[in-house]
């Protein structure tokens, strides 16, 4: 399809970033600022029990002792934690049906191309929708209350399964781990939970959706999900926010217990507003994710990573069981001005356990892309096999690209094999597809989706297609 | 040192450094700077005496590594900086046992970081500068202030910045435009007694169109406890081909930091070998700032750590310029309880176009204890440039030793085949014949 240049631009500037629309809904803010009251505040707009309040004290207290770590290759302004405000919900009472809520809400999702009846109707994906602070729907659940399985708002988990909650909250991200956890451990406000009970195969994708919509507020979510003995589960994040020209703090903690047997499959497309294109606005996402494998059992990790003005984020798998697997698959790609610190850990303890890293970075414009990761062989992990793989690509010459691999190896049965390869694309790549009739910006299009192929086909179909799209998008007009 | 760190100080000046605060005293920093303390440079010139003066606020306003700088992350100074020493020149019979056989080649010998006249044996070569450094300092003025101490000021390094301010002697060698050394320098560092501390400082200079292949060997009489902290300046010419080989075989119990800073001009070659054989801990840091085009450098290491020795090898290649090669490899065998890491970092910089840079890190593991750490890290700024790493740790490959076996060679013969290709594959650049069979002889001693 031959476009006209104008055309190309005007596509492009439509393109920007689609879902910087702002919803226009009544919501209950609290004011900003951040000290024990707010967070006694947040706990008893929730109701929580009591040891949920200790729980969140106990990290605030830490959290105050905690100075921010700046090792990452990001840089930011200071954050000013006092003119965040902490909690922003939707106005009005929980509603009860789909057709209760409110329509401004609806016509949001249906933005997001999240329709929660076409998505019943359609592709069989139980949705909970995270908007602003709290849980506004998760559609499903009864058909999933008939296996067993429990997916629900983090608040509802706390009021209806809290043995489940209590026994395994913290217990990946301990409330201490680092500055960001310990703050969304103390200001939480909602998230998903999930609970797939012993030898079932969650028969759909459970997914989770993440808005950020009011002004200078943080989203601080949390999801907790657990998969009993031999069960399976896959699971989606997505997340967007509004275009705006103040930078917003994103601060989430994700907690995967995966038991004796289990297999865990988290997906992630994460779309948060990058910020313009002088690099004005734009979410800070500094997020901590970590899962728990157990004997036989196994976690994998699926990012693709291109919204967001700074990220900073390490999903690790810490494979605790004997024969337990981990995996991280990763494409990251920035532009203009965006920054991103990204990788994984993989801490090997018990026998026989296997690790995977395919990480693929894409950097233009005048971005920094960086993967950070750690293999951690611990002395008692006989037989431990890693393989990592890391790639990146440059598409100008004032971005950069890095890689800090950490290898730490304490047992000599251990195999493990790094590569990691930088490079733009090549011109006689370009000029093979351009000789074949494909315009440039197509051949670019073309040998990205190629390169991120390995990564893109671990994620589930329908997220796929939305990743693939929104790579062309992050990079449109990234190369003249 | 953190990346962004690293790109910063360069453009600090000394002002911005004195207004840094001063870091609260640290008993055992004071305590390691006590050693220095009845030094005397009073015969130095003042330009030298300013230079150590520089170093001192530098020291003030670092602070001495720990486990949470990330520069030192793999590496505890306990041992180093637990221990009282002392600065004393120190008198040996004979250097028999410290020469490579078969090398013809100047000696220079430096005992306990003071140079030695009687026992070094140099030929003269016109066009050729070799002295010890004190004595540079005050004969060769000019060229000193374009050259010493040019290239080490202010990299935010606690050890460079003592040996800055405290270095004892060392050697000077300036090989004049259009030479080429008809011998290769070998020196000798010698420490003699127990709680030595040695602050060797040499500076190499290779001007335009000249070529030289230097030795430096580490080594030992008996005496434990000893720390060495060495510095070496490597200043590669335009078109100039320098060589630097580094052995370093101290037994017992002893401690090296060692650091070479070299600067490549264009069209230049530098090669670089270290063999570290021994040390309870070792700590080579290399930091090579290509900055002009058309560069080859080559950096090769070959480690084999025993008991509880500890064996670090940070390197920096900094790519300034467009049209730079780079090769990397470092390997290592690890057995007992040895601790071996590598920290290789590449950058590239924004206008340092086509660049190809490679780094590569293999080590072995024979024991449950041993350990090793491997951080091999590219920094890229620039997009038309091919750069790699790669990282591998693990064991002898069964099957290779299962098929020696089936031909009739006996498993520990099998195993020791295979570490001794393993290692000898990895010094393949050192140029100097005498100097590659001394070392593949070492490996073959080492593994039989």
């Amino acid at each position: 399809m031959a476009y006209s240049e104008d055309e190309l631009k005007k596509e492009l500037k439509d393109q920007e970033y689609k879902y910087g629309f702002t919803s226009n809904i009544a919501s209950e803010v609290i004011p900003k600022g951040l000290n024990e009251d707010v967070v006694r505040l947040i706990s008893t707009k929730k109701n929580e029990p009591q040891w949920l309040l200790d729980f969140r004290l106990k990290a605030f207290a830490h959290w105050k002792t905690m100075v921010e770590k700046r090792w990452a290759h990001v840089s930011y302004p200071t954050i000013d934690f006092q003119n965040i405000s902490y909690y922003a919900a939707p106005k009005g009472k929980k509603e009860v049906s789909w057709d209760e809520v409110d329509p401004e809400m609806k016509a949001t999702m249906d933005k997001l191309g999240i329709s929660m009846d076409e998505q019943k109707a359609l592709s069989g994906v139980a949705v909970d929708f995270v908007f602003d602070s709290v849980s506004v729907k998760t559609s499903f659940k009864e058909k999933l209350g008939e296996l067993g399985v429990i997916f629900c708002s983090f608040s509802e988990a706390v009021a209806e399964h809290p043995e489940l909650v209590k026994k395994y909250l913290g217990s990946v991200v301990p409330s201490t781990d680092n500055f960001y956890a310990a703050l969304n451990s103390a200001v939480f406000s909602d998230g998903s939970f999930c609970y797939i009970p012993k030898g079932v195969r969650c028969p759909m994708e459970l997914s989770t959706y993440f808005r950020i919509n009011e002004a200078n507020t943080g989203q601080f979510e949390r999801t907790l999900l657990i998969a009993d003995e031999n069960s399976y589960v896959s699971y989606l994040e997505g997340c967007t926010a509004p275009m705006r020209d103040e930078n917003q703090l994103h601060a989430a903690v994700v907690e995967l217990i995966s038991l004796d047997g289990a297999e865990i499959k988290y997906s992630t497309v994460q779309n948060w507003y990058p910020g313009d294109k002088d690099g004005k606005g734009g979410i800070y996402n500094f997020v901590t994710k970590r899962g728990i494998c157990y004997t036989g059992s196994k976690i994998s990790w699926t990012q693709v990573e291109t919204g967001s003005a700074v990220t900073w984020k390490y999903p690790s798998c810490i494979l605790k069981g004997d024969n337990s697997i981990g995996e991280f698959y990763s494409v990251a790609v920035t532009n203009h001005y965006q920054q991103a610190d990204t990788g994984t850990k993989m801490i090997h303890l018990g026998k026989n356990t296997k690790s995977t890293i395919i990480s693929k970075g894409i950097s233009a414009g005048f971005s920094n892309n960086s993967y950070r990761g750690l293999v951690q062989i611990n002395k008692n992990a006989t037989n431990a096999r890693n393989f990592t793989q890391c790639d990146s690509l440059l598409m100008s010459d004032h971005c950069g690209a890095h890689t800090f691999p950490y290898i730490e190896v304490k047992n000599s049965t251990a195999k493990i094999e790094h590569e990691a390869t930088t490079s733009k694309i090549g011109e006689d790549q370009i000029f093979y597809c351009n000789q074949r009739g494909i315009s440039t910006e197509k051949a670019i299009n073309l040998i990205v989706n190629g390169y991120c192929k390995d990564v893109l086909n671990k994620l589930p179909m329908e997220f796929a297609v939305e990743a693939q799209k929104l790579l062309e998008i992050s990079l449109e007009g990234s190369v003249g | 040192m953190h990346q962004f760190e690293y790109l910063k100080m360069e453009n600090k000046k000394l002002e911005e450094l004195q207004q840094v605060i001063v870091q609260p005293s640290n008993p055992k920093k004071d305590q390691l700077l006590e050693t220095f303390k009845s030094l005397d440079y009073s015969v130095e010139g003042e330009y030298y005496q300013n230079l150590r003066k520089e170093a001192l606020a530098e020291i003030a306003a670092l602070e001495l590594p720990t486990s949470g700088t990330e520069f030192w992350k793999y590496t505890r100074l306990g041992k180093i900086v637990n221990k009282k020493y002392q600065v004393v020149k120190g008198k040996i019979d004979s250097i028999q046992p410290f020469l490579i056989p078969n090398l013809d080649a100047n000696i220079i010998v430096l005992i306990n970081g003071f140079y030695n006249a009687e026992l070094s044996a140099i030929t003269e070569q016109d066009g050729i500068v070799i002295s010890s450094l004190s004595e540079a300092k005050q004969k060769n003025v000019e060229q000193l202030k374009s050259t010493f101490n040019q290239y080490t000021k202010n990299r935010n390094e606690l050890f460079l910045a003592i040996n800055n301010a405290f270095h004892t002697d060392g050697v000077y060698i300036q090989i004049g435009k259009n030479k080429i050394a008809e011998k290769p320098y070998h020196i000798i560092n010698i420490t003699t007694h127990d709680n030595i501390l040695a602050q060797t400082r040499n500076l190499f200079v290779a001007d335009k169109n000249s070529s030289v292949k230097i030795i430096e060997s580490f080594v030992n009489i008996h005496g434990k406890e000893n720390f060495i902290n060495s510095v070496a300046e490597l200043i590669v010419g335009e078109n100039a081909f320098l060589e630097y080989n580094k052995i370093q075989d101290k037994n017992e119990e002893n401690y090296t930091i060692s650091t070479e800073q070299v600067y490549q001009n264009a069209n230049s070659n530098f090669t670089i070998n270290t063999a570290t054989f021994n040390g309870a801990l070792v700590r080579n840091n290399l930091t090579i700032e290509v900055d002009a085009s058309n560069c080859e450098t080559n950096l090769s290491g070959l480690y084999l750590g025993k008991n509880n020795d500890h064996i670090d090898n940070h390197t920096i290649v900094d790519h300034k310029k467009p049209h730079c090669n780079s090769n990397e490899i470092y390997r290592g065998v690890l057995d007992d309880s040895s601790t071996g890491v590598f920290n290789g970092k590449v950058f590239v910089r924004q206008h340092a176009q086509k660049t190809n840079a490679f780094q590569k890190n293999n080590t072995i593991l024979l024991s449950d204890d041993a350990v090793s750490n491997s951080k091999p890290e590219l920094e890229i700024y620039a997009d038309d440039v091919k750069c790699s790493h790669g990282s591998t740790t693990g064991q002898i490959d069964e099957e290779a030793v299962f098929y020696l076996q089936s031909r009739g060679v006996s498993r520990k013969s099998a195993i020791n085949l295979m570490i001794n290709a393993f290692a000898k594959d990895t010094l393949e650049k050192v140029s100097i014949d005498a100097l590659h069979n001394y070392i593949n002889t070492k490996i073959e001693e080492r593994f039989a």
